[in-house]
């Protein structure tokens, strides 16, 4: 076998490998080269019936002629097995626009973020949350509060009234969280620094009232803490709340039986243009009622007020996420619509913080 | 509480214009809910004079006028039938803006002519309803002046009293408030007594029953007779409608003047429809009254009624009869000035459902000294404005002294107020509200005046100082911060917090719903107690404390699926009732899914929701809550509302945690709710707060070098045996080795037989110390079948 016989196999084995068009081809052509009873393979088993040294020089050649069909094989499945798989691949195409499956992220309810927001501006503060029962009687809800015997709102007037008891005495629904300022001052020595959020009731029902509202009230008593100082706690919470640097307030004297001196609080608002604006502008909004604690209500609570003086503050949770949030209509946070909660609810993930931000 | 600016001026004397009154008033507490000030929109108006009005040459209806101005003249297109040479006119010129269209002029041409300016009508103006022709001035009216300069116009205050302020329910008592605050001076008042001529032939008494003499202490009268009860004149007529009140006659509108005026109430009888002598007494069933306002009110012992001998005249200090009231031909008349019981007179209206001025200032509080002076001025303007002659005053009871003497120490301002006033001015603000100051005295000695019965106590007077110096110049100071800020929620708050934000993140949608609810549907959820059931619902919808959450959440899904919403997560975080003391309410976190468990989709079927949907909501609530889920023992009970087959209950213990399942058909049926539902209540005070620990490191974790092995095992078991006890049963068959035993695989069918099951779990060893044999696994996989198979009687599925 001449050195030209084996370069023409090595180069009609090469022909034939280059031409194998698929991989089931170039298999064949595998067998037919270097199995068993490939060509290749024949040649090789000469090798036994030659002498010693011309074993070694055809030995040689023949190695050098295996490598390269192995080679060319290799080459060639390397070149298949891409076509192959991009055939694969292009049979795997799907319709990338179709949808994903269904995956829900619910809602927290404007009601409940704004409360964490509540929170996250007084708790800085040092306020702590307190709460109490929604079914309460006269004494935490009117007595204690300095509330005079014939006032309105004792009588049918706004008040739930739960049935008379044996005793003559009836329980109610609490018409504003003020109660649980009471409870706190029964239970905790000053100082104190608390806010109450909270479920409250009153008999009343329209455009802007519902029989079920919520408020947050805050009260802090100690030995110091004057109507200087709870100006600057409001105005720092209207600024913080709000998000906006600048926000007119005014404190204007107002009356209500558990604190005196009262005030309502505006704020600077524009209605221009049909659109409510908080900050500056020519109207004023009124968002909430506070007054230093009346004496008569820290004595009825076991406080001596020549000692402790401190004010209260109290605010409806709808009327701020309203302004906040432009929500036009205050009955429709108690209508569970899910086309509403979706919109003006907030997704799990916004917990308000102070240094993250209180809304996206 | 509504008044004019001439009638305030009345009582102050003042420069300060409506604007700078208007936000003194509602920074003195008296909060000015509208201030009509008709000459505001009259800005750039003047007083023109038609020189000549010739017609228009195109146009039979319009006339050319050229009209003065007091700087030249303007031709103006006039459509105003009264448009005529000579009269003086409302000009608007170009630039001004028009008050009923809040359009600018602009001059124009009018059928060919241009028009340089514009004649107004009142109702162009805003300053009345008159469209027919243009405003005629008086032929006083100085060409060019400002049109506000030369029309009577008078700017309208509406102000909101607060309950204290019985004593600015009279423009009187506003006028002081002002001019404590240094807006003005206040004019004295005097009344120059009118003296009595004859003896007045009725007399007074006061009639009451021991222990009810406080319903009237004072009754003061006079009989006036003579009078011609006409018209009243033009002035009092303006005054009255300019604050919406309807002129009747001289007699009636005195009344109603004093009673806006001084906040003092008082009443006319004919003397013609008096038989015998005038007391005050209380009312007795039976009686009736047929009152002014068209309406007869039955009377009982609670009310106060003002009587003759022979029946009642007036519902004391709410309404008057019809029957005595003073009309065109009353010339006798008797006089009423008395002082009332407020909580007997806020009691009456009440029950009777009758409003009046004279009750809304009764029940306030009326001035006690103001007696006797109201009753000589309205005597006074009676005869001045009626004629007549006057008799000497009856009187029954006297004036109680209503003011107190108070110490007062002017530091206590700046303790609570954070603000420093000069003494000089303190005194001068609580002597200009009337009271008497002793300043010299240490601490002052403060007597208030009769008619502030709210200054009870020195922290009165402090807050009228603050008032009046006004809450804008207290300084704003920062709250002391903490030194560190540290968390102020409880346990129990933070926890409610993370079921809430939990629960959201499963896609559950939070919603807010009523405390309360039908009786009808709170029963069927174990509710409608009597002591929970409201006396004064505001409708029979909303009458019973709520007993579970579910009830409001199935009612939100049905309503939702009225609106083609059907497939529903909704959830609520408030408060249950069970009964009415504290601590039967408790804190309930309860979800509810509807329809289908997610939205039809191309890849995968959908499927409806069912209860282990529910279970998985409420294990997901536990453990979002921090509770303990793993020491969780699930039982197949809950109660009524749920489908007893498709239901259980998660408990701790003995402790009920929650309920899960199906919503009970008939349940569904009564709430006219379509099914499938499936909900869960959490009863959150029933975990267990989280120990407060000492620090926050977590356990350290012990990762296994061996890979955990895996073996399946399928058992025939009896078709009740539930699931759970195969799992213990399993998992206890090596508490070392075994980690996790899972359900995979559930069949009933022909294969197992009839009343069986076939149930296949995945046991997971998590080898310790060294990779186990093929016999240490043989050895566990032999102990978990003989503990199923002990603890279910089942056997290994072949």
């Amino acid at each position: 076998m001449s050195i030209a016989d084996l370069d023409r196999i090595r180069a009609q084995a090469v022909e034939a490998i280059a031409a194998s068009a698929d991989l089931e081809a170039l298999e064949q052509q595998r067998v037919s080269l270097l199995g068993k009873k490939g060509s290749v393979t024949a040649l090789m088993k000469e090798l036994g019936g030659m002498g010693p040294d011309e074993r070694r020089a055809a030995g040689q050649a023949l190695n050098v002629l295996k490598d390269a069909v192995a080679a060319a094989l290799d080459a060639r499945k390397a070149v298949l097995d891409a076509v192959a798989l991009d055939e694969r691949l292009a049979r795997e195409r799907v319709d990338v626009t179709l949808t994903v499956r269904p995956e829900q992220l619910g809602r927290i309810h404007p009601i409940s973020q704004t409360i964490d927001e509540v929170v996250a501006i007084f708790g800085q503060m040092g306020f702590a949350v307190a709460e109490g029962p929604d079914i309460e009687d006269d004494f935490h809800n009117f007595t204690a509060l300095n509330f005079p015997p014939g006032h309105p709102a004792r009588l049918m007037h706004d008040t739930f009234f739960l049935p008379e008891k044996p005793d003559g005495s009836r329980l109610l629904l609490r018409t504003h969280t003020s109660p649980v300022q009471v409870r706190t001052m029964l239970k905790q020595k000053p100082p104190i620094r608390v806010i109450i959020p909270g479920r409250t009731y009153r008999c009343d029902s329209d455009m802007t009232h519902t029989p079920m509202f919520h408020q947050v009230e805050g009260l802090v008593i100690d030995h110091s803490t004057n109507m200087a100082h709870l100006k600057g706690c409001l105005i720092e919470f209207v600024k913080t709340y709000f998000e906006v640097d600048e926000v007119p307030v005014r404190f204007r004297p107002s009356f209500f039986p558990f604190t005196e001196p009262s005030a309502e609080v505006d704020i600077g608002c524009s209605r221009a243009g049909g659109e409510l604006k908080i900050g500056a502008g020519a109207d004023w909004l009124e968002i909430l009622g506070c007054g230093m604690v009346h004496p008569n209500v820290l004595r009825n609570c076991g406080i001596d007020p020549s000692e402790y003086q401190g004010f209260a503050f109290g605010m409806g949770i709808e009327r701020i996420a309203m302004l906040k949030y432009g929500i036009p209509d205050l009955r429709t946070f108690f209508e569970s619509d899910l086309r509403w909660l979706r919109h003006y609810g907030f997704v799990p993930l916004d917990v308000p913080t102070l240094t993250g931000g209180l809304a996206r | 509480m509504k008044f004019t600016l001439s009638w305030l001026k009345r009582h102050l004397d003042t420069q300060a214009t409506p604007e700078q009154i208007a936000h003194r008033l509602t920074m003195l507490g008296l909060e000015v809910e509208s201030l009509k000030d008709p000459a505001a929109g009259l800005t750039g108006f003047i007083v023109g004079h038609v020189l000549e009005a010739a017609p228009h040459p195109n146009a039979d209806r319009l006339r050319l006028c050229k009209v003065a101005t007091g700087q030249g003249s303007l031709e103006v297109v006039c459509g105003a039938p009264n448009a005529r040479a000579g009269l003086k006119v409302a000009l608007a010129i170009p630039g001004v803006v028009i008050p009923s269209t809040g359009e600018v002029l602009k001059a124009g041409s009018v059928r060919g002519v241009m028009s340089q300016g514009m004649m107004c009508s009142s109702r162009e103006l805003l300053l009345g309803d008159d469209h027919a022709g243009i405003i005629e001035l008086p032929a006083s009216a100085p060409v060019g002046a400002p049109l506000a300069s030369v029309l009577q116009l008078d700017p309208l205050f509406d102000v909101a009293i607060t309950p204290n302020r019985a004593d600015c329910l009279g423009v009187r008592g506003i006028a002081r408030d002002l001019a404590a605050a240094g807006v003005g001076r206040l004019k004295p008042l005097v009344i120059e007594p009118v003296k009595g001529s004859f003896k007045s032939p009725i007399g007074v008494s006061l009639d009451f029953p021991a222990g009810a003499e406080s319903a009237c202490p004072l009754f003061v009268g006079r009989t006036i007779r003579g009078v011609r009860n006409g018209e009243s004149p033009q002035w009092l007529k303006d005054w009255l409608t300019g604050i919406g009140l309807r002129p009747i006659s001289a007699l009636v509108d005195i009344t109603n003047y004093i009673t806006m005026d001084c906040a003092r109430p008082l009443h006319v009888f004919d003397l013609r429809r008096v038989s015998g002598n005038i007391r005050a007494r209380l009312g007795r069933s039976g009686e009736t009254l047929a009152a002014l306002n068209g309406k007869t009110y039955e009377l009982d012992e609670t009310m106060t009624v003002i009587a003759d001998d022979a029946r009642p005249l007036a519902l004391a200090g709410v309404i008057g009869g019809e029957a005595s009231g003073v009309g065109a031909d009353t010339t006798d008349l008797f006089l009423e000035v008395a002082l009332f019981d407020p909580q007997r007179i806020a009691a009456t209206g009440r029950n009777l459902a009758a409003e009046s001025d004279a009750r809304y200032r009764f029940e306030r509080g009326v001035d006690p000294a103001f007696v006797l002076p109201a009753a000589e001025l309205a005597s006074r303007m009676i005869i001045e404005l009626c004629g007549g002659e006057a008799s000497q005053i009856v009187q029954a009871g006297t004036v109680p002294d209503q003011r107190t003497r108070l110490t007062f120490h002017p530091g206590r301002v700046a303790r609570i107020g954070g603000i420093e006033v000069a003494e000089p001015k303190m005194c001068q603000i609580l002597e200009g509200l009337g009271c008497e100051v002793d300043s010299a005295a240490a601490p002052w000695a403060v007597t208030t005046p009769s008619w502030r019965a709210d200054l009870t106590a020195e922290h009165d007077l402090v807050e009228e100082v603050i008032r009046v110096y006004g809450y804008d110049e207290i300084p704003t100071l920062s709250m002391p911060r903490p030194d560190v800020v540290r968390p102020v929620l409880t346990s129990s708050q933070r926890r409610s917090s993370w079921v809430r934000r939990g629960l959201a993140s499963r896609g559950m949608v939070e919603t807010v719903t009523w405390s309360f609810l039908p009786s009808a549907r709170a029963a069927l959820f174990g509710g409608g107690k009597p002591e929970l059931v409201l006396s004064n619902p505001i409708s029979s919808d909303l009458d019973a404390m709520r007993p579970s959450l579910l009830p409001n959440l199935l009612v939100a899904a049905g309503h939702n699926a009225d609106r083609g919403l059907r497939d529903v997560a909704l959830f609520e975080l408030g408060p249950q009732f069970d009964g009415d003391r504290p601590e039967d309410q408790t804190a309930v976190a309860a979800g509810l899914r509807a329809g289908r468990h997610a939205e039809r989709h191309w890849g995968e079927p959908a499927r409806a929701v069912d209860l282990f949907d529910a279970k998985a909501d409420a294990l997901a609530a536990v453990a979002a809550a921090g509770g303990p889920a793993d020491s969780l023992v699930v039982y197949a009970e809950s109660a009524p509302w749920y489908h007893p087959g498709r239901s259980g209950c998660l408990k701790l213990g003995s402790k009920l945690v929650a309920r899960f399942g199906e919503i009970h058909p008939a349940v569904l049926t009564a709430l006219d709710v379509k099914g499938p539902a499936v909900g869960f209540e959490l009863f959150l005070d029933a975990l267990p707060l989280p120990r407060a620990k000492a620090t926050k490191a977590k356990t350290l974790l012990k990762l296994s070098p061996f890979q955990p092995i895996e073996r399946d095992f399928a058992f025939v078991l009896d078709r009740d045996i539930p699931a759970e006890t195969v799992v213990k049963a399993a998992r206890g068959a090596d508490k070392i080795l075994i980690s996790e035993v899972a359900v995979f695989d559930r069949y009933e069918g022909p294969h197992v037989g009839e009343g069986k099951k076939s149930l296949a779990i995945q046991v997971t060893l998590q080898p310790v110390d060294r990779t186990p044999t093929d016999a240490d696994i043989e050895a566990v996989a032999a102990k978990v079948v003989a503990a199923v198979v002990k603890a279910t009687g089942g056997a290994l599925r072949a």
